[in-house]
């Protein structure tokens, strides 16, 4: 009996290998089976909350209530334009590029380092290294930084010890602009590494066989050669930079440290004027897809 | 390469995002963020909330055996809810919200019928009055009503038009904290925060409600200003208080954003006076660093917390036993004890010297009623000030101002 079932089985195919024929037979329903979980998830969780962000721009708050009126107004948008908006979006901006060309200039020799110099087992150590930091929480990290550059900190008792005075920087533009170099250098150094480790040792070779010393190697050979990396690391680097909150409300609570971030938190949490925030909101977002333009257009993405 | 199929692409998703969204959109207007309630306006242009015609219940009965409550951090310790649970046969299930908005998004329709009280501070109280969340109360039902000061059983933040909303619970002034270091004496004024002498040694909140004290301070210093109430401001009253602010701005160190910021700050020597609350001075004398507090001459701002009841309280009975063990002399001095603030109910001091020796007056307890006197509580600026006319600055520009103030 139990013989004959199993046979029968054999010949008359069950669902499940109905299925799997059916899905070998159709590619295009295969496709369409694994990606539309994750591309649903994608258009309704993230494009979505996009687009909703982009309507609530449009509203305003009830004077009287504080409650948000349903009514089609460019008021908020016509506020970005309203002292000391326009400022803070340009303190940030300049902010988001003076770390990204710090991080890039501190990265390329670490990352040279790492990839082309470095021992197997040195590279190894020096990853970790790189995402040690990251293991950690970035709430600690931020405050390790206040330990450093508060009054009579770390900083301070170092510069003291040297007959330097003290500095004394926390809370200043200048002290966020450290920690922000600070706790985005590995995502500048991963992508440059990537890039570097890239280059085959032919070109080199090649480079010097045609009598080019190693300045002229580096210059024209291996920079070329590392800017997409550079350009997707600075994608990073810029774009977190132009969207954070929690540094310029820890180190730069100090007078004219506001940037793009915290004045959104703050038309959140405090003003509950979501309105205003979603609009402010669309300001990084701009400039980032004005920013992945040009980076697309130097080739960024084939570093990625 | 995935981002270049992002951008070939976007156009067509964006369109289908937009239909996606659009259904969602319907179901946001329903929903938290969407006005809750339509406030009333009477025929002379007066605002009335929405629910002040409801009839609150004359008696509690047996208890739903649940309480859910919104409270800040720190509300609902053990200490005081496992009692009233086995007291009441109530399972108190608290959600702790981070600030007054998450509170009032919270409580958004009447709380969803999902939440009974929410204890609400003073600049979320009139939002969830007139956005029709919270309903009225009888105090009668309330028995250590009676026992709390005078001026908190019917304060302008959760009494309206005799109406009460909610039960006050415990407050707290924003006083002027000082390094005894360098100020012997207490400063007799708030000039010392907005002296040239100390520049680079201020500490205030990063708040916008900071605008009051600048208010309350100029209401003493340039009586022509006419400034009566540090919440109702009108235009000229409000940009000579945050002309005030920016002129302070170079002075300031920090604006502190959480009480372990400017602890920190004046322990590190960073700071020498500042804006602060009692917890702050506890803390700091207790790390044995020289500080005091105290309300110069000009009086203080302060903010006062209060259960308010939600319009549609699943538990009613639950939350009047809440209300009514809340609000006794014991339960308020653990709290006040626990917490570091001033209980509402008279009776509190003896029992919290009881607890810790010397909180009684180190919380401010025990002070005569011009102490109480020189405080203006937290409320919501509104547009409409309490004369009916409507040209009092919102809240709204009061964080627009202080984004410029703080540049």
């Amino acid at each position: 009996m139990v013989m004959t079932k199993e046979a029968r089985r054999g010949r008359e195919p069950t669902g499940v290998a109905r299925v799997s024929a059916a899905l070998w037979r159709r590619a295009w329903l295969r496709a369409a089976l694994t990606l539309s979980p994750p591309l649903a998830w994608f258009l309704i969780i993230y494009l979505a909350s996009l687009v909703v962000m982009l309507v609530t721009a449009f509203w305003t708050v009830n004077s009287f209530t504080n409650n948000l009126q349903h009514q089609f107004s460019l008021t908020n948008f016509g506020a970005l334009f309203d002292a000391p908006i326009p400022a803070i979006i340009g303190r940030t901006v300049l902010l988001a590029a003076l770390v990204t060309v710090t991080d890039a200039v501190l990265a390329l020799p670490f990352a040279y380092f790492m990839a082309r110099v470095a021992s197997r087992r040195v590279r190894h150590a020096l990853f970790v290294a790189v995402l040690l930091p990251l293991w950690a929480s970035y709430l600690a990290r931020v405050y390790a930084w206040i330990v450093i550059l508060t009054k009579d900190g770390t900083l301070d008792w170092a510069t003291q010890r040297l007959g330097l005075g003290s500095p004394n920087i926390a809370y200043t533009n200048l002290a966020m602009g450290i920690v922000f170099c600070y706790i985005w250098l590995p995502f500048m150094i991963l992508p440059v590494y990537a890039a570097l480790e890239r280059i085959p040792d032919s070109f080199i070779e090649a480079s010097a066989d045609l009598g080019a010393r190693n300045a002229r190697t580096l210059r024209s050979v291996v920079l070329p050669l590392a800017l997409p990396g550079v350009v997707a690391g600075s994608i990073f680097t810029f774009s977190l930079t132009l969207g954070d909150y929690i540094t310029p409300l820890l180190i730069g609570s100090g007078s004219g440290t506001n940037l793009i971030g915290n004045v959104i938190y703050d038309n959140i949490g405090l003003a509950n004027d979501l309105p205003f925030a979603a609009a402010l909101a669309m300001v990084p977002i701009a400039i980032m897809i004005a920013y992945l333009l040009g980076a697309r257009a130097l080739g960024a993405f084939e570093a990625m | 390469m995935k981002n270049r199929t992002f951008f070939r692409g976007r156009a067509k998703r964006a369109v289908v995002a937009i239909a996606i969204a659009l259904p969602l959109l319907g179901a946001f207007d329903s929903g938290a963020v969407a006005a809750s309630g339509a406030t009333v306006r009477t025929a002379d242009g007066a605002l009335t909330p929405p629910t002040q015609g409801m009839t609150p219940q004359q008696s509690v009965g047996k208890g739903e055996g649940e309480l859910n409550l919104i409270a800040w951090e720190g509300y609902a310790q053990p200490e005081w809810v496992k009692p009233f649970e086995q007291e009441t046969g109530c399972t108190v299930n608290a959600k702790y919200a981070g600030s007054s908005s998450e509170m009032v998004s919270l409580m958004a329709n009447g709380g969803g019928g999902q939440y009974d009280l929410v204890s609400a501070s003073g600049d979320a109280d009139l939002r969830l009055i007139y956005g029709g969340d919270v309903k009225p109360v009888n105090v009668n039902l309330v028995p250590a009503w009676k026992q709390l000061r005078p001026f908190l059983q019917s304060p302008d933040f959760n009494t309206i038009n005799g109406v009460h909303y909610g039960i006050s619970l415990q407050f707290g002034p924003n006083d002027l904290l000082y390094s005894t270091k360098v100020f012997p004496k207490a400063p007799p004024s708030w000039s010392v925060i907005y002296s040239k002498q100390y520049a680079g040694k201020i500490t205030v909140p990063n708040n916008p409600i900071q605008i009051a004290d600048a208010a309350l301070y100029l209401s003493a210093h340039q009586p022509k200003l006419g400034i009566t109430d540090p919440y109702e401001l009108t235009q000229s009253q409000f940009n000579a208080a945050v002309t005030l602010l920016k002129q302070q701005r170079p002075l300031i160190k920090a604006y502190w954003n959480l009480a372990s910021d400017e602890i920190s700050l004046f322990a590190n020597g960073e700071v020498v006076a500042g804006a602060s609350w009692p917890y702050q001075t506890g803390q700091l004398q207790a790390a044995k660093v020289k500080v005091a507090d105290t309300i110069p001459s000009e009086g203080a701002t302060g903010w006062a917390d209060s259960w308010l009841l939600a319009a549609k309280a699943p538990h009613p009975n639950c939350a009047y036993k809440w209300l009514a063990y809340i609000s006794t002399a014991k339960v308020q001095a653990e709290q006040a004890v626990n917490y570091g603030e001033t209980p509402d109910n008279s009776l509190a001091c003896p029992l919290m010297n009881q607890l810790q020796k010397g909180s009684c007056d180190s919380l401010h307890a025990n002070e005569p009623d011009a102490y109480f006197k020189s405080i203006k509580f937290w409320k919501t600026p509104l547009a409409q000030c309490d004369n009916g006319q409507d040209n009092c600055v919102p809240f709204q520009q009061w964080a627009t101002a202080w984004t410029q103030v703080t540049g």
